[in-house]
Parts: structure tokens; sequence; C-alpha cells
């Protein structure tokens, strides 16, 4: 296989068109802003009687998720199918790597089999991108989330839900409630929003589960609801990542929730039109209360759908940048 | 050139013709008519209320089904598609504002086949010019003309429809 011999940014191919997806860092508004407006234009196939077009027929598009995930690998796996491609969803825990091949051997096997795009999710930061520079040149990698590092089309699902909902971003105040030492997803988000032109991003979190100098991510840090949901618009919760947190950062949950997590008396403290996203799963009582996440202001579920036509727009465009019937 | 904006209301008029002697001899029953985005969706409007036709008129945006998509890309700008959820075993009457290589009309009756197998479909244009490429043609159309190498005719529109031919250096 050839080394890929793409421009400076990795993420874009020599026309400035995108070739890999693997972190919102680097782009610009109008390409963000590019990938919403097709995402849109995908939006309404779901409510058609054949969700199908045929863009991607003929290509091969393989899941290659070493990390556990139910909700972002089915969105991927649809997207792919609506899109007419052929999905390979390798199943890592019986696969060759955990028998003891390296990851650079199982790209290369795949590479044979003439994959066009991988999609990766790998509890690693730089995983997706070290396979994106060491893959073949016709083969385009999507980020499905790294370690801590990004998740950057949960961020653009996000996006596409807030910009339905609230139209642009210029006046908007959004605040990202919880676990931010640990998501990936509010890494992303936070580089979405300040990219978008958001005019406030707060994070809301006790100190134990913010990361150090914080606000160089282009935010103002709260920690405590009252202060920090005051006139906002956009209220996101994240999942408390128990998976991750390997020494005592929080009291109890009970105590989080009490301080942190998500009421109906707190939802009063935003804006009344203010909206209340989760990128799931959710542990009720914990981060959110039931009457909340099922409320009207919750936009919870059209997230898990939007979550559809937005893959399959970063999928198409990275797809024509690599020459559809070539 | 042998057409020009003025030509426009004989060229509906021509095409309305056309449309009725075909809808009478292929005995097409309660049509559903469908206009392809964009100029296609002007001339069908126009055709639609000629005809008085009882259906609403249907959308048909091609881009998700265009054969050169790796070529010009995605439009991130793309209409979706408006057709009745029930196209199968209809009579339809799909309309376009100019015939030119056919690939427009195939990809068109590759979405139309996936909401459904209509009983016939009929084709309809205002202009049908010369360059085929696919073994496809209208049934009925408003003129035929033939351009010199390099030129390009356009439909604008939708107030005032406007013919715009353009000359392309290096085009074939």
């Amino acid at each position: 296989m050839q080394p890929n011999t793409m421009s400076a940014n990795l993420q874009l191919n020599e026309e400035g068109k995108l070739k890999h997806f693997l972190s919102i860092e680097g782009f610009s508004r109008e390409m963000l802003t590019e990938i919403l407006d097709t995402a849109a234009s995908f939006a309404g196939m779901s409510e058609q009687q054949v969700k199908k077009v045929p863009l991607l027929r003929g290509k091969t598009i393989t899941n290659l998720f070493f990390e556990n995930s139910t909700r972002t690998r089915t969105t991927f796996e649809l997207a792919a199918t609506r899109l007419s491609a052929d999905v390979l969803n390798i199943n890592i825990a019986t696969s060759a790597t955990s028998k003891g091949e390296s990851l650079l051997d199982t790209i290369r096997n795949l590479e044979a089999m003439h994959v066009d795009m991988f999609v990766v999710r790998h509890a690693i930061s730089g995983a997706a991108h070290f396979i994106a520079e060491n893959c073949a040149q016709h083969i385009s990698v999507i980020n499905a989330g790294d370690g801590r590092h990004a998740h950057p089309t949960q961020a653009m699902l996000d996006m596409f839900t807030i910009r339905q909902h609230k139209h642009d971003f210029d006046n908007l105040k959004v605040a990202i409630i919880g676990d931010i030492l640990h998501s990936r997803v509010a890494r992303s988000q936070i580089q979405a929003l300040n990219i978008l032109g958001a005019k406030e991003v707060r994070v809301i979190a006790p100190k134990t589960l913010l990361p150090a100098q914080v606000e160089r991510l282009g935010v103002k840090a709260y920690h405590n609801m009252e202060q920090g949901l005051d006139d906002i618009d956009v209220i996101i919760m994240l999942r408390l990542q128990k998976e991750r947190m390997n020494s005592a950062l929080l009291p109890s949950e009970s105590e989080y929730f009490k301080c942190f997590g998500l009421s109906a008396h707190k939802v009063k403290l935003a804006k009344p039109d203010a909206i209340v996203m989760h990128p799931g799963p959710i542990n009720r009582g914990v981060e959110i209360e039931s009457s909340v996440a099922d409320g009207p202001q919750s936009v919870i579920l059209q997230q898990v759908s939007n979550g559809i036509a937005v893959r399959m727009a970063i999928m198409s465009m990275a797809m024509q940048s690599s020459g559809v019937n070539q | 050139m042998t057409i020009t904006t003025q030509d426009i209301p004989a060229l509906l008029d021509t095409l309305e013709t056309e449309l009725r002697q075909a809808i009478a001899s292929r005995q097409l029953h309660n049509p559903l008519m469908i206009g392809i985005h964009s100029g296609g969706v002007w001339i069908a409007e126009r055709l639609h209320q000629r005809l008085n036709l009882a259906e609403p008129l249907g959308v048909l945006d091609i881009s998700f089904y265009r054969d050169d998509f790796s070529q010009i890309g995605m439009n991130p700008k793309i209409k979706t598609s408006q057709l009745p959820s029930h196209v199968e075993g209809r009579d339809i009457i799909l309309v376009d504002d100019v015939f030119y290589t056919g690939r427009t009309v195939r990809a068109a009756l590759n979405e139309i086949f996936d909401y459904g197998r209509p009983n016939q479909v009929l084709l309809a244009v205002l202009i049908e010019r010369d360059g085929r490429q696919i073994p496809l043609r209208p049934d009925c159309c408003g003129r035929q003309v033939t351009l010199q190498p390099g030129q390009r005719i356009k439909l604008t529109g939708p107030e005032p429809l406007s013919i715009d031919i353009k000359t392309i250096e290096h085009a074939a």
C-alpha cells in the first residue's frame, strides 16, 4: 500500500475537501456549516417510505469498534446502509487484534479486502488519527470516538440539533454540565461551538471533573448550577463516565445529582425556551431527572435521529473527495 | 439561434398540445405529474395548471441519484423530493426543462422506481437539444434544437421564465 501524501491538514485533501473526519479542531466555520447543510438534505429522508439513496453504492465501509458502543455503531451502520454502502462490522473481541495481531496488520488486511472507509472507535486518544496517517490513500477514516480526545460526529449532530431549534449560533449561550475531564464529547462540542460562533460557552462541574486551565478551551467555568444556568439557551448534560474514573472524584452519586444533576427546578434557571440535550446513554437520577429527560424541553431523542443524517453527510462528503466511482 | 425567451409561451402551447394527445393515446388514468428540480418544476407548475390535474404536483431532486457525484461532489442545498407515498401502479408524467444527455432523466427514473413501480411514465420537456448519451428520449417536447459546439442552454425562473444560451470556451 502506498503511504498517504495529503496536504498539511490531514483531514482535507489537496482540493480542500473533506477526506477524513478525525477532530473538529482545524476546520473552518464554512466547512462545519457545509456539513450541517448537507445533513439537512438527508434529514428529510427518514420520513420517506424509501429511506435509501444510491450515493455510495459499491463502497465498503468497515466499523472498527475497539470500544463498546451500541448507539453510535448502529447510527453509523444505518447511515452507511441508507447511502447504499456495504457495511462490515468487525467484532474486535473475536478479531485477530485480540490474538496479538498489530493494529496496522489488521488495517493492512482490511485494505487487501478493498475497504473504502474505516469508522473507528478506540479507547486510546489518537488511534483514528494514526490509522488515517497509515492507511492507503483511497481510504477515508471517520473518528467515532477516541479516548478522551474527540468525538466529532457526536459534536456535529449536537450542533445540527441546536441549529434546528435555535437557527443560528451568534447569540447563543450554551452550558455543558458534568464530567468535562473525561469527556471527548465535551471537547469536540466546545471546539464546534467556538468555531460556529456561539456567543458564550460555559462548563459547569465540580473542580475534580474539570481539566486544568479549562478556560484555555474557550469556555467560562462555573462550579454551581444556579450561576451557570442563568440566561442559558442550550443545556448539554454529560454522562458520568464511571469506567474512566480510577480515583475517587465524586463523593457519591446522590450528592452529585443534588449539586450537578438536572432537575425540573434547575431547568427553570435557564431561559424559558432552553433546550435540554444529552449524548446518551443517560444515567437517570444521576445526571438528569426522568421528568426532564422525557419532558417538553428535551431534544435527546432528536439527537439520536439527527445522528443518522449527520453521519450520512460526513460519509458522503468524505467519499466524494476520494472519488466514488474510481 | 433558433430559440429565444420570447418563444416560451409558444413552446408551452406546443408541449401542452402534445401532452394532451399523449395522455389520450396512452390512456393515462389520473396521472401524477412530477417536475425535476428546479427548471422542470417551473415548467411542470404551468402544465399542471393548464391540464387541470387533480393530483398535487410532485417534486424530484435527483442530486442523490446523479451518476457524476464523484466529479461534481455534493450540493449542500439539496431539496428533499416530495412524492406521494403511493407511486406503485400510477401513471406518471415526468417533466424537465431541457433534455440533453438523458442522464438526469435516468437518475429521476431510478428515484421514482425506489418509491414503487409505476404503470407507465411519460416524459415531457420544454426543449430537447442534441447530445443524447444514453438510449432515452422524451415523449413530448416544445421544440427540438441543435446547438453549436460549446453552446449551453439553460432555463432561468421561476418568474419570469427565461432562456439563456451561453457559449463556453473549450467545451466539446
